[in-house]
């Protein structure tokens, strides 16, 4: 039987694997390793990250490869960018994604653009491991879902995986790209457990994954919502019928085909994104099949996402900001009601 | 109570009483908050300011409502000592409707702008351009009025920390900056994350004063302060007080704090704890006796208990509120579901 570890295991395995194979891949971040010059900490017991998910690796690597740095997003991310551009390959913990708030600039008009302003002579192999996610009572500036944004912009690779298989093939194939690329880790998911081989192995950036096949209706989640998408899917199997749920895995660049061929084939499309509606994922892949798979579909394409409003604190709102199996199925009886091939 | 005799510091007894009951309150809430999340009864992140009371509270001591203060991740004691009450926090907490922020903004976000409290924040450094703001408004306005940014020693690396308090010294803005250097950002030592020996070195380099207090006395920062605000009032511009404090508890609950050596720990929980400090000057200095001492005490652990009891009562907030106030006012002509 397969190995079962959890998606956090998963992400700092593949930090583990990156780091061994390649010593110009280092670690830096907010006490990444943690504890950086207390005596003490230097060999155990240091906090590995604020959810200890990078703990253990200063004892492997030392602290000149897992660098603890102030809490200074655009001194440390700037730095970064780099960093990457002159030979090293690293990999930069941006907390939680709300921080981007404080290194934009370093992100947006430095790291996506360097290459392209320098007509193609420079390359900028940097990874952002950033946290997002709601539902884990975070509030406002904790807990958004901003891979839209950097979506948004040339020059990056967005990545967002939903299970810890995917995680560690695709921080292993960020790392190992050429481009900057912001992999989002939701914090919710940390302790989801699933299958994982022990070696080095990529999942290509670009290349979504049918998570679940069927042939009626195509939900395309992101991220957590891939298990959210899956839930629904089952009570839909209940109902008769037939759901394919599909995770893209990246977001820049976009699997497109997966997508198409997908509703090409069930002719109905729900995307489930918990970041807020406007201007989202969701969006954008209801504009490529609502431009290129126009004639494939039998009813509207319908949106599952967040209201437009920040994450809330309370637990009894924060459950309803989310997206939610029940919001699924309540869509979907409202694309076939009037649809009278299937009953429901 | 004592006649009210001035002493070197100009504490009051009456003073001493609002500050003695502010430190207790602070403490107080936040050990009663540290019992309530390791029982898992409040949900999200809780960064507890005890041990940092003689900051906020003697910093506080020489404010009012018209003035304001930017606050931290670890927020509640600047709160309490800025007049925001017990129940409308711990309700805050527990993200119940009749918390002072709805429920909305939760320990990280708590915010009570009629009392000059604009918000603890979640972004480190977040601080400093808003005080600078607030102080623009006073001084446009010419209320008088002071702004009071809080930070902590890891904002003090942060860009925002030169943006800001080089703004306020450009424009002569009645701003407070106050370092609350506990040693420690999370788990990082100062010494590691900061290229300067003492915060209000930095000042230099803004042309402005720099003071650096211990910041567990209480008497000390009341008399930085006094002469911080006093200069702001009268139009002499920004300063930087660094407070040297400690926080009792981790970055976080749930924070094992290893980082923390057990003798540096114990010593600050015990000798140069912040209360017994201001305790003892109370009665060394003939302020208060030691029943009005334990007299406060006492009303303080009852204005905590009712203040949980409110919270526990007090209703969640209802399903419409999740998206009110995000906007003052927005049309959008919406369809609803098609």
């Amino acid at each position: 039987m397969a190995r079962i570890i959890t998606f956090s295991e998963a992400i700092k395995e593949a930090m583990q694997l990156a780091m061994r194979k390649d010593e110009n891949v280092i670690l830096m971040g907010e006490d990444v390793a943690g504890g950086a010059e207390v005596d003490h900490l230097q060999d155990d017991e240091a906090w590995g990250g604020v959810m200890g998910v990078t703990g253990g690796l200063v004892q492997e690597f030392g602290r000149d490869r897992v660098l603890d740095t102030p809490i200074a997003e655009a001194g440390y991310i700037g730095a970064a960018v780099t960093n990457a551009a002159t030979g090293m390959r690293p990999v930069a913990e941006l907390m939680f994604n709300d921080f981007i708030g404080s290194c934009l600039d370093e992100v947006m008009n430095q790291g996506a653009k360097l290459r392209y302003m320098f007509g193609g002579k420079a390359k900028v192999p940097l990874t952002i491991r950033t946290m997002h996610g709601a539902g884990f009572r975070a509030a406002a500036q904790h807990s958004q879902s901003l891979y839209g944004m950097f979506t948004a912009i040339p020059g990056i690779k967005v990545v967002v995986p939903s299970t810890p298989y995917d995680a560690k093939g695709l921080l292993l194939a960020a790392i190992e790209d050429d481009d900057p690329v912001v992999f989002f880790e939701d914090k919710t998911l940390y302790n989801v457990k699933g299958e994982v081989p022990e070696g080095y192995y990529t999942i290509p950036l670009g290349k979504g994954e049918i998570k679940l096949p069927g042939n009626e209706l195509t939900i395309v989640g992101i991220g957590k919502q891939v298990q959210t998408a899956l839930d629904a899917a089952e009570q839909l199997t209940a109902k008769g019928i037939d759901a394919e749920v599909i995770d893209p895995r990246s977001l820049s660049p976009l699997d497109e085909s997966i997508i198409l061929d997908s509703v090409m084939k069930t002719g109905r499309l729900v995307i489930v994104d918990e970041a807020n509606p406007r201007c989202n994922v969701a969006t954008d892949i209801a504009a490529l099949v609502a431009d290129k798979g126009f004639d494939y579909l039998d009813a509207p394409i319908k949106r599952v996402t967040a209201p437009h409003c920040p994450v809330p604190f309370s637990p009894a709102l924060e459950d309803i900001y989310l997206p939610s199996a029940e919001k699924i199925l309540k869509v979907v009886s409202e694309m076939i009601e009037d649809d009278t091939t299937v009953t429901m | 109570m004592k006649v009210s005799e001035e002493t070197v510091q100009g504490i009051t007894a009456e003073k001493a009483s609002w500050m003695y009951q502010k430190m207790c309150e602070i403490r107080k809430f936040e050990d009663k908050v540290h019992d309530l999340f390791g029982q898992g009864v409040l949900p999200g992140f809780v960064h507890l300011y005890a041990g940092e009371e003689a900051v906020a509270v003697g910093v506080c001591a020489h404010l009012d409502d018209n003035d304001s203060i930017t606050s931290t991740h670890r927020g509640h004691g600047h709160c309490i000592a800025k007049g925001c009450e017990l129940d409308g926090m711990m309700a805050e907490l527990f993200g119940k409707a009749t918390g002072l922020c709805n429920g909305k903004g939760g320990s990280m976000h708590i915010a009570d702008v009629e009392k000059g409290m604009l918000g603890a924040n979640g972004i480190v450094g977040g601080g400093f351009p808003l005080a600078a703001g607030a102080a623009l408004t006073s001084k446009l306005k010419k209320t008088g009025a002071v702004a009071v940014c809080f930070f902590g020693d890891g904002a003090g690396n942060h860009g925002t920390f030169h943006e800001g308090i080089n703004l306020a010294a450009i424009w002569n803005l009645p701003v407070v900056f106050v370092a609350e250097n506990n040693g420690y950002a999370e788990a990082t030592p100062f010494e590691y994350a900061s290229s300067c020996t003492n915060i209000a070195d930095r000042a230099k380099g803004y042309n402005i004063p720099g003071e650096i207090v211990d910041g567990k006395d209480a008497t000390a920062v009341y008399a930085a302060a006094q002469k911080a605000v006093e200069r702001a009032r009268n139009g002499e511009g920004p300063s930087l007080i660094e407070c040297k404090t400690y926080r009792n508890y981790g970055h976080f609950e749930g924070d094992a704090q290893k980082y923390k050596p057990d003798v540096e720990k114990k010593s600050h929980l015990e000798e140069l704890d912040a209360l017994r400090k201001f305790r003892e000057y109370i009665a060394s200095e003939g302020l208060l006796t030691d029943a009005e001492l334990d007299d406060i005490e006492e009303r303080v652990d009852h204005a905590v208990e009712v203040a949980v009891k409110f919270a526990e009562e007090s209703p969640m907030p209802a399903e419409e509120d999740l998206t009110k106030d995000v906007y003052v006012s927005y049309e959008t002509h919406d369809r609803g579901d098609v």
